[in-house]
């Protein structure tokens, strides 16, 4: 397989899996958390260049912790403060790892803002696992994500457990942000996840369709920014990020 | 002797700490940003803005970037991508939190993106290795001094103009409808004290990065409203607390020079951990 | 067990205080009732507490499934969940896993939406309808498990006279036809009348009885700390609040008239 089909062929999986969370986050309101557990896997990455264990293995163990302490705020009062703190004190962390492992200058860009054509025949396999089943997971428990953050006790009355919800939702958040962060960046993967998101929840009348066009969205975004990348040799973020805005911008055209 | 011999040791370090040019600098830039975060984080905890806080901290990182591609104060640079930041947001604007949060994200994604790009020419273009570390995670150690003293301008007018709309803002925070029908320009308060957030999240980006600055705005003024009874005692106590963190972590990266060497101890890393110490004990302190 | 409903000795305390002490009543079968009480008496605490969604004290023993309208529901305009969509999550949204479009789930959607007078609306997105047809979809949410009791809180407050006397007349046939019984919570005395039976709360207690004894003037006056009037003539109720007792002291502010 050539080079550029195998970077290719990583992003398109990296843009499935985020296409398919994003139009959860949006309809769940959680923009904040998306933001913000990408972050968690930026010391887990630069962990593992200070302590030498493998990279995929850190963006989940740190994501999944960031998971865990969001659930645990998310009953807090004014949870986007505490959101917003946490979100801090990973990167802080992130930056000493960076600073203590003696890279810092030079890894700081790539693990922020991505550095897609870093990315090997190794990483296929785990992308292609959470590009593959991260969707179909999100598929079969869309009906309640949704339910439990629209109408939380409405769930507790038929006996079901919106906690439960929120916690599957966070850690398949968490997985998604932190398989993608080698390809967008810390920073940018939640470009890819927003923009798609909100224009699909917009178009689309039914839970299921708006799942599938969130992930073509995606997947077309980063196809182009890829094909501009090539040609122009700009960083991927700066495309998928702006043109997340883009779609966004012509989505609301269409009132609701 | 031996009396001499004890002291002589820690005192021309505490001297050399406060004749180091860049240490002054760095103390006062972030004392200016500490006093205006402080502040201004009460009503953006109170008004559940964090997250717009923190989109335009990561947005004016754009400017830093541009700053320091074209050479000018990345003060300027900062302070110009906030302002547009407050404009894009203005445009989006919706009455509906949930619609608050994503246009706020959908911006923070496009100024992201614009970062990328400028910081990937500093990289390629100026060879300047440490482009992305200075601005995302802050380099107050060599900010230029003319810098200190805008910034201290800088912070002196933004707490004016808050002294000035902090009640009917309040009462706008706390009841939008009830301020409206009292004639206070409901708008005009909105757009003024999102402009005053640009100007404190950059004031902190100068200090702990972009990306770390919504933590000087919020951590603060999240623990004092815990322990504070009144909005004055609030608002002291934020202040002093986002000082302590401030001086305590600048003093920490110094005194951690020797610790590892060869490698440094970011500054930024000791003050988000001190903010995240004091808040976590406040929210301890108060639920016992 | 014959009743829908049987409470007893039932307390609950909310915010260190005790909002509702040692509550009893019981509700049979079919049977519309009316659960009044002022901002604050405790209306949703005790619904709440009925559904298991507060820790109480007391016994609370439930003939069958329960349907729940809360109070409050935002639904916002770009959630793409249709009306027959958000009716079926009722069903099984809170389970994980697919639904798989099976005959017997569309009947029982459709049949809540028909019962609920639903169905001239049931494709459009349910954040995009008016609060009158809003209510009336949450209504088909809660029946759409063929529920034994409903129980909705304040499910009229935000619907103008029309709305909210069409919501009245559909509960009242939903409990002649499908022998549900419907615990509604409200504060507009306009509606007494129209039901079977009312649960009054006030400082933490409850009375229960028929219309006839609790849509009087002594009881409405102690009620609501205010003084009202309630008139009898050719048969209608008329109920008027304003004044202080004293006849011809000030217009009345708020008349209505029941057949
Ligand atoms: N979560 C809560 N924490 C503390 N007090 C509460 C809470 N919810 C309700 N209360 C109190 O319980 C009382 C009853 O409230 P509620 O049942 O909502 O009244 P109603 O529905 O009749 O207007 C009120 O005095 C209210 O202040
Ligand atoms: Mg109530």
């Amino acid at each position: 397989m050539s080079y550029l089909v195998e970077i290719w062929l990583a992003a398109s999986l990296v843009a499935l899996a985020a296409g398919a969370v994003g139009y959860v986050v949006v309809l769940r309101r959680a923009a904040f958390a998306a933001h913000a557990l990408p972050m968690a896997a930026f010391p887990g990455a630069a962990a593992s260049s200070l302590f030498g264990f493998s990279l995929p293995a850190g963006l989940a163990g740190f994501a999944l912790g960031g998971a865990a302490l969001l659930t645990l705020v998310q009953r807090s009062a004014r949870r986007d403060s505490a959101t917003g703190l946490l979100l801090a004190g990973f990167l802080a962390l992130g930056a000493l790892c960076l600073s203590l492992s003696g890279h810092y200058a030079g890894s700081v860009y790539g693990l922020l803002f991505g550095q897609v054509f870093a990315l090997g025949p190794e990483d296929l396999p785990v992308l292609g696992l959470s590009g593959l089943c991260l969707p179909i997971l999100l598929w079969l428990g869309l009906r309640p994500l949704v339910l439990s953050a629209m109408a939380p006790d409405l769930m507790r009355v038929q006996g079901g457990q919106p906690r439960l919800a929120e916690l599957a939702f966070l850690a398949l958040l968490a997985l998604a942000a932190g398989f993608a962060v080698p390809v967008t960046g810390a920073l940018l993967v939640f470009s890819l996840m927003l923009g798609p998101g909100a224009t699909a929840s917009r178009f689309c009348k039914r839970l299921e369709t708006g799942l599938l066009f969130a992930m073509v969205i995606a997947l077309g975004l980063v196809w182009v920014a890829l094909g501009l990348t090539y040609m122009t040799n700009w960083p991927v973020g700066f495309f998928t990020g702006t043109g997340s805005a883009l779609i966004y911008l012509l989505a609301r055209l269409k009132t609701v | 002797m031996t009396m001499t011999r004890y002291m002589s040791v820690p005192f021309p370090d505490v001297l050399a700490f406060f004749q180091s040019g860049p240490v002054q600098v760095a103390l006062v830039l972030s004392g200016a940003a500490a006093i205006i975060c402080g502040t201004l984080g009460l009503f953006t905890v109170l008004r559940g803005q964090a997250f717009a806080g923190h989109a335009l901290a990561d947005v004016s990182s754009s400017g830093g970037a541009g700053g320091l591609l074209l050479g000018v104060s990345p003060l300027l640079g900062f302070l110009l991508s906030g302002a547009a930041g407050v404009g894009v947001l203005e445009l989006l604007q919706s009455r509906r939190v949930a619609a608050r949060d994503e246009a706020a994200g959908i911006m923070l994604s496009a100024g992201l993106g614009v970062t990328a790009l400028l910081l990937h020419f500093c990289l390629t273009g100026h060879g300047a290795n440490g482009a992305a570390q200075a601005v995302m995670f802050g380099e107050m150690f060599s900010a230029p001094p003319g810098t200190a003293l805008w910034a201290c301008g800088l912070a002196g007018l933004c707490l004016l103009t808050l002294v000035v709309i902090a009640r009917p803002l309040l009462l706008a925070s706390l009841d939008r409808e009830m301020a409206l029908v009292s004639g206070v320009p409901v708008r005009l308060l909105e757009v003024v004290f999102l402009l005053l957030m640009a100007l404190g999240v950059t004031l902190a980006a100068m200090t702990v990065g972009a990306i770390l600055a919504t933590s000087l705005l919020i951590a603060p003024a999240a623990a004092a409203l815990r322990l504070a009874r009144g909005a004055l005692m609030a608002a002291l106590l934020a202040v002093a607390l986002g000082l302590a963190a401030c001086w305590g972590g600048v003093g920490l990266a110094y005194a951690s020079y020797g610790w590892t060497p060869g490698r440094t101890w970011p500054a930024s890393f000791f003050i988000v951990a001190l903010l995240l110490l004091f808040y976590t004990l406040a929210a301890l302190g108060r639920r016992t | 067990m014959n009743a829908a409903l049987e409470v007893s000795g039932l307390s609950v305390t909310q915010g260190g205080r005790e909002v509702l002490r040692q509550i009893g009543f019981e509700l049979p079968r079919g049977v519309f009732c009316g659960l009044i009480g002022a901002n604050g008496a405790g209306k949703t605490t005790l619904l709440r507490a009925i559904l298991g969604l507060l820790p109480s004290q007391g016994a609370i023993r439930v003939g069958g499934r329960i349907g729940y309208v809360p109070q409050k529901l935002q639904l916002e305009p770009d959630m793409p969940v249709r009306a027959r969509d958000f009716v079926a999550l009722g069903l099984d949204g809170h389970r994980f896993g697919l639904a798989l479009p099976s005959r017997s789930r569309t009947q029982d959607v459709d049949a809540a939406l028909h019962a609920a007078e639903a169905e001239g609306f049931a494709n459009q997105r349910v954040g995009q309808l008016s609060g009158g047809q809003q209510q009336r979809v949450l209504i088909a949410y809660a029946l759409v498990r063929s529920p034994d009791l409903l129980l909705l809180d304040e499910p009229l407050a935000n619907l103008d006279i029309k709305a909210a006397s069409e919501i009245v007349a559909l509960l009242k046939r939903l409990c002649a036809t499908r022998k549900v019984s419907v615990l509604l919570s409200a504060h507009d005395i306009n509606l007494l009348p129209a039901m079977d039976r009312i649960l009054y709360l006030a400082d933490g207690k409850a009375l229960c009885g028929t219309v006839q004894d609790v849509v009087r003037t002594e009881v409405l006056s102690r009620l609501y700390g205010y003084h009202i009037d309630v008139i009898r003539v050719h048969g209608r109720i008329l109920v008027v609040a304003g004044g202080n007792g004293r006849e011809h002291d000030h217009d009345p502010v708020h008349v209505s008239a029941i057949p």
